[in-house]
């Protein structure tokens, strides 16, 4: 029992980082149709960037680091923005292939530019938060964890709010509904989209910290694998679905910790391939299905 | 025609890639009235008034708005000047309620006041719309469906409407109930119409004016009245 709950606290908080990041591939792909490959290294973007910012607060204090993780997030949503502006928007229109090309090859840039200029070999993140463990029982939780389980709900939760309560929510979701309609009832799509990429850029980076928070060392390549898993758990809970996106997180967080807690923990990274297998056989539009179904 | 046009369009030419939807396409909607435009399957109606509102942009020639030259504006800000386009096969945003694709279509209204009298008028117009205003957009009928594309579009306090083939895949007895609330938002509200149509009996009956489109040119033109009794456009599309 005790091993059980140790598994699910450390299951939940892994799982809440994928569904930050899962939030950011369905957003996009809810408004423009297709897989922004290069989420993930925003994500590691988003690392390097409290690594740095951290240098410049006191460490160690809850101020500071909130402020590093504003900070980020406020750096990475301008990052994705200007991704869209300079390699998505002027293919838009065209084959979505070329798109998912562009994708690709954004991630690759980012990823060695990453290594030209933070270096390739690991850093250790800095102890942007107070550091405590506590006990309840014999069930261990440490302070890093409790932040991703406190922050990452929050964030999700403002996302739903400005999803479904502001008039920039509503343009994004009558934008995936149905482009065209969203036009002739005078939504701006180059503002809706810029917006998405911010909005999911920041979270992908809010991602990033608590990851690095949790496994402190990083690496420009390091978005590869959580990329990898947040997209799974993007496809698991249907793609384009907000609410399937969290959950398809939690589930593949459990999942690669039960298993990396097992007998079987040398298939903890193969858990998540196994699971997009077997959901593109069974079920290809997901738990979940689509936020905001495809049109008729 | 004496005042100047509402609407004008001169020498419109679009294609997609090689192919050329309209050629050379010139018209002049006057304020206040119902314009018919008529064609057969892929007469290029629809790339018009795509183009019209912004969806799409012309490879040449111009289209003034109120005097103003709108060709080159994106769409919403061409929706915002007035001039608001009811798409072909509807459009209503499936996964949303009745209500709320009302209120998409008062997304640059900014008084509410004016978006609630407005939303009255639709229901006064449609009152089906308020019958079935928790219910999801896509499990309407045809025929709401396109009332609810109009109410939709009538959200937007326009002074010119485009409505692209409204009685496309509806039951008969609800086109007759839709053509009619047509001339009534032209008469009550005083909005021009551009209607297009390959129903050319029934777009020539509530229109003053009519424009036949043939593979992307425009064949014929005159008042509707005269259309009607064209020996020609009756071969064609008025069944005899
Ligand atoms: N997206 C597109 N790509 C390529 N060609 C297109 C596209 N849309 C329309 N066309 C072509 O342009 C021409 C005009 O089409 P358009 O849809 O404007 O006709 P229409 O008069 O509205 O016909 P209908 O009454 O069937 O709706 C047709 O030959 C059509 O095949
Ligand atoms: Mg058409």
């Amino acid at each position: 029992m005790t091993e059980f709950l140790q598994q699910l606290i450390n299951g939940l908080s892994l799982g809440a980082i994928y569904a930050l990041l899962a939030l950011g591939y369905t957003m996009v792909y809810g408004v423009l149709r297709f897989i922004n490959f290069a989420h993930a290294d925003v994500f590691m973007v988003g690392s390097f960037a409290g690594y740095y910012l951290g240098r410049l607060v006191p460490g160690g204090t809850l101020w500071g680091g909130l402020a590093v993780l504003a900070a980020a997030m406020i750096a990475c949503a301008l990052l994705g923005v200007l991704i869209e502006r300079l390699a998505y928007r002027p293919l838009r229109g065209g084959p979505t292939l070329n798109v998912l090309i562009t994708a690709i090859g954004v991630s690759l840039l980012l990823q060695y530019s990453g290594q030209i200029i933070f270096g390739a070999t690991p850093r250790t993140f800095p102890q942007l938060f107070p550091v405590a463990q506590f006990h309840l029982g014999r069930v261990g939780i440490s302070s890093n964890q409790i932040v991703v389980i406190v922050v990452a709900p929050l964030l999700i939760a403002g996302l739903q709010l400005v999803v479904f309560k502001t008039r920039m929510g509503m343009a994004m979701r009558a934008v995936s509904l149905n482009l065209k309609a969203a036009q002739l009832v005078g939504v701006n799509i180059n503002t809706v989209i810029s917006f998405t990429f911010a909005l999911g850029s920041a979270l992908a980076a809010a991602g990033g910290i608590l990851y690095s928070m949790n496994y402190p060392s990083i690496d420009p390549l390091m978005g590869v694998m959580p990329g990898l898993k947040a997209f799974t758990a993007a496809i698991l809970g249907g793609i384009g679905s907000l609410p399937g996106a969290a959950l398809g997180g939690l589930i593949l967080g459990g999942a690669e910790t039960f298993v990396g807690g097992s007998q079987f923990s040398t298939y903890k990274d193969a858990i998540a391939f196994g699971i997009l297998i077997v959901i593109l056989l069974l079920r290809p539009a997901g738990l979940l299905g689509r936020w905001t179904a495809e049109k008729i | 025609m004496n005042a100047a046009p509402m609407l004008s369009v001169s020498q419109l030419s679009v294609s997609y890639g090689a192919i050329n939807a309209v050629c050379d396409l010139s018209l002049e909607i006057p304020q206040g009235g119902i314009v018919t435009l008529l064609g057969g399957n892929g007469a290029g109606k629809t790339t018009t008034l795509h183009t019209l509102s912004g969806l799409l942009r012309p490879k040449s020639g111009r289209v003034t708005f109120c005097g103003e030259d709108i060709t080159r504006l994106p769409p919403h800000q061409i929706v915002a000047r007035g001039l608001s386009h009811v798409p072909e096969g509807r459009m209503v945003f499936a996964n949303l309620s009745v209500a709320e694709n009302l209120a998409m279509g008062a997304f640059l209204q900014t008084d509410k006041a004016l978006v609630a009298e407005t939303r009255e008028h639709i229901f006064a117009l449609f009152p089906r719309l308020k019958e079935r205003l928790r219910q999801t957009a896509g499990t309407l009928s045809g025929g709401e469906q396109q009332m609810l594309a109009i109410g939709r579009a009538l959200m937007g306090c326009p002074k010119f409407l485009m409505l692209d083939e409204p009685s496309l895949g509806i039951a008969p007895r609800l086109i007759t109930t839709i053509f009619e609330k047509i001339v009534e938002i032209n008469r009550t509200q005083g909005i021009t119409i551009l209607l297009v149509e390959q129903n050319a009996n029934l777009a020539l009956e509530i229109s003053s004016y009519g424009y036949v489109l043939e593979t992307g040119h425009i064949v014929c033109q005159g008042p509707s009245r005269d259309l009607r009794q064209n020996p020609q456009l009756k071969a064609a599309y008025l069944g005899g």
